[in-house]
């Protein structure tokens, strides 16, 4: 793209980090279009911070701050942290003391149960992978289709049996039903990424450690998984994206102690026919969102080399 | 390592009799978890003999296990965990669910009843020719299109924006990809903040401009738009880092050959770009459209069916857990299933087609 060479370049400030093909003047116009798209989330984070009483006034607040004058004072807001505490405990009924909302145990949930299964199924998956990739079974790519397969189904059609099927075995509202229902969640998808990065992998190295006497399982865990570390970063964020939010099967499968945060979310936020407590939904949100944004970004520099490296080159 | 250890044990030990009682012995034990079952079927309550036919699959899972091993066939055993799970977890509820839609079966009541391909023909000729939910099919169809070529567009336009090296990418992206992460209940909520009409932010700077009272979700189309946009705004992310994990990995010595041969931009992207990006930009649109097939949150949310915004998803949801008619829920399911495969299928056909020619 033309932008022509920015005043930075000719002053020569501008960085180069890595592979630099484009200057500041392309930094700005990407910040100015990433800025318009994340302003969305941008008004949620403010809303957490904004006194109760402003959540629905006329105009709408948006910044917390008047950038020295450059944003209207009708549109400023004094920031707040009250709305996270009133995550945790607040007064329920008028003019009664603030309770527990159990808000922690949620987050808890949450946590424990979207980490337990994305490891799960990057265990199994990443063992399934390896056999689809390196011990080829007879119909390997029928196999590989009908996982495929469970993955393209709408979660609807599977969400009916499962509930019957968690009713009759007494697996509805445990850890370890809802675990286990979102590790095959994760597995098709697990599964067919790690196989492309298996099939990456040149196999003289393997094949030179068998021959001087390493085991199959050293080979396995000393010379291909080294190799894939970037691929197992990248499967691990898709899987932990997807499961965090997921609403429909923690929403008809999770009981009062395991339930997690969308669905508590949404109870908290709808209950008592008082209408959507906007600022307390945004403080739930934004914590919410803080482990996996964190996550995320820490893992991104894997997350797009494993992209690249995984599905694109063969 | 035991399995170092183990493997001593010469490969081609011969495979045990029918009758052995030996670990190996697979065949025994299926015969013997069959027998199990059934008798536990039939004189043990549901509840416990589930768990007894869960034992016997893990015995007859466990011989195949030490038959794989013994014979060294790894690919077996080491897809078997896997392919448990799924099988518990996926395989085996969808199978339950095709058996139940040819039953009369309402969750809520006792009372179970063979009624062979009624429930098919009540859907297709009641549930899915009725006029309203005729048109949650015309509206799932509007739904899909709309959204997933509004993700493609926006998802490819932004990886365009950020397929090159510079200053501070690593935290512009991040902010790009941030509603990707965002809970749909959370996002959902918002845009009727957004899209209100007295306190929404949309409504004051259109009345702001046109000074008139502007209420997007009045109309079908504005209510089609409002959730269309958001569906975008929250995907587009997703087409991104897959079309951008395409756009990085194609060699420079391309472009530099391109340059120096003078080929015109439009060229350059057919020829040299485009074919690194297909094989992702398929998988985006595959995983989108499964994806929009399922739309029922956003609806749910943004105007409860209203409109005449009402999806299949949202039918399904309504009969299968509201109404508890859930046989005939599942019947819905699997003609929605025939649908979505017959769909995938078209595009798998249509991408290796395309490959085949060029």
């Amino acid at each position: 793209m033309a932008y022509g060479i920015s005043i930075w370049e000719r002053l020569g400030i501008r960085k180069s980090s890595g592979v630099s093909e484009a200057g500041w003047g392309h930094t700005a116009f990407v910040a100015l279009i990433s800025f318009i798209y994340f302003l969305p989330v941008l008004f949620i984070i403010f809303t957490a911070i904004k006194p109760q009483g402003l959540a629905l006034s006329v105009p709408p607040t948006l910044s917390p701050t008047s950038l020295l004058g450059l944003i209207p004072e009708q549109f400023v807001f004094t920031p707040t942290l009250e709305n996270f505490g009133s995550v945790f405990s607040r007064v329920m009924t008028a003019g009664s003391q603030p309770e527990a909302t159990g808000f922690d145990r949620f987050f808890l949930n949450s946590i424990v149960i979207a980490t337990a299964s994305v490891v799960l199924a990057l265990i199994f998956g990443t063992l399934a992978a390896y056999g689809f990739s390196r011990y080829p079974l007879k119909g390997n790519d029928t196999y590989l289709f009908i996982i495929l397969t469970t993955r393209m189904l709408p979660a609807i059609v599977v969400v009916i049996p499962v509930i019957l099927m968690f009713r009759t075995v007494g697996l509805s509202g445990s850890y370890l039903g809802i675990i286990l229902l979102y590790t095959a969640f994760n597995l098709a998808f697990t599964i067919w990424m790690m196989k492309s990065f298996f099939d990456e992998l040149s196999t003289d190295v393997e094949d030179a450690a068998r021959i001087d006497g390493s085991s199959e399982v050293k080979v396995f865990f000393k010379i291909c998984l080294p190799q894939v570390v970037a691929g197992l970063a990248a499967t691990f964020v898709f899987g932990l994206i997807l499961t965090w939010n997921e609403f429909l099967f923690a929403l008809l499968l999770t009981g009062p102690d395991t339930r997690t945060v969308p669905v508590a979310m949404n109870q908290a936020v709808s209950s008592g026919g008082r209408g959507t407590d906007w600022t307390l939904l945004a403080a739930i949100e934004t914590l919410f969102l803080i482990p996996v944004f964190l996550v995320t970004f820490f893992l991104q520099e894997h997350l797009l080399r494993g992209v690249t490296f995984g599905t694109v080159k063969k | 390592m035991t399995m170092h250890a183990m493997s001593a044990i010469e490969p081609t030990s011969p495979p045990p009799g029918v009758l052995a009682i030996r670990a190996d012995n697979w065949r025994l034990a299926i015969v013997a978890g069959l027998a199990l079952s059934i008798f536990a079927a039939l004189t043990l309550p549901a509840s416990v003999s589930f768990w007894v036919v869960g034992v016997a699959a893990a015995m007859i899972a466990a011989a195949f296990v030490v038959n794989a091993y013994r014979r060294r066939y790894y690919g077996g055993l080491l897809v078997a965990p896997a392919i448990a799970v799924l099988f518990v977890m996926n395989i085996f509820p969808l199978l339950w669910s095709l058996g139940l839609s040819f039953f009369a079966y309402q969750s809520n009541q006792q009372s179970i009843r063979f009624v062979g391909l009624n429930n098919y023909i009540k859907v297709l000729t009641n549930e899915i020719a009725a006029p309203g939910n005729w048109s949650a099919l015309v509206n799932t169809a509007l739904f899909v299109v709309l959204t997933v070529s509004a993700q493609m567009m926006v998802g490819f336009l932004l990886a365009m924006l950020f397929a090159k090296q510079f200053p501070l990418r690593k935290y512009l992206l991040i902010l790009v990809l941030t509603p990707m992460m965002l809970s749909v209940v959370a996002s959902g909520v918002f845009f009727t903040y957004y899209y209100d009409p007295t306190f929404g932010i949309l409504s004051y700077v259109m009345n702001a401009i046109t000074g008139g009272q502007f209420i997007l979700m009045d109309s079908k189309a504005g209510a089609v738009a409002g959730i269309v946009f958001a569906d975008a705004w929250m995907w587009s992310p997703f087409v991104m880092l897959l079309v951008l994990a395409g756009l990085v990995s194609v060699p420079k010595y391309l472009y530099e050959a391109a340059a120096i041969d003078r080929v015109s931009a439009w060229r350059r992207f057919w020829s040299i770009t485009f074919p690194y990006i297909r094989g992702l930009l398929m998988l985006a649109l595959l995983f989108r459209t499964i994806e929009a097939f399922k739309l029922a949150d956003l609806v749910i949310l943004l105007t409860k069916g209203g409109n005449d915004t009402m999806t299949i998803s949202y039918h399904l949801i309504r009969i299968a857990n509201e109404q508890n008619k859930t046989s005939e829920g599942a019947a819905i399911s699997y003609v929605m299933l025939f649908m979505v495969i017959v769909l995938t299928n078209l595009y798998l056909y249509l991408a290796n087609r395309r490959n085949q020619e060029s």
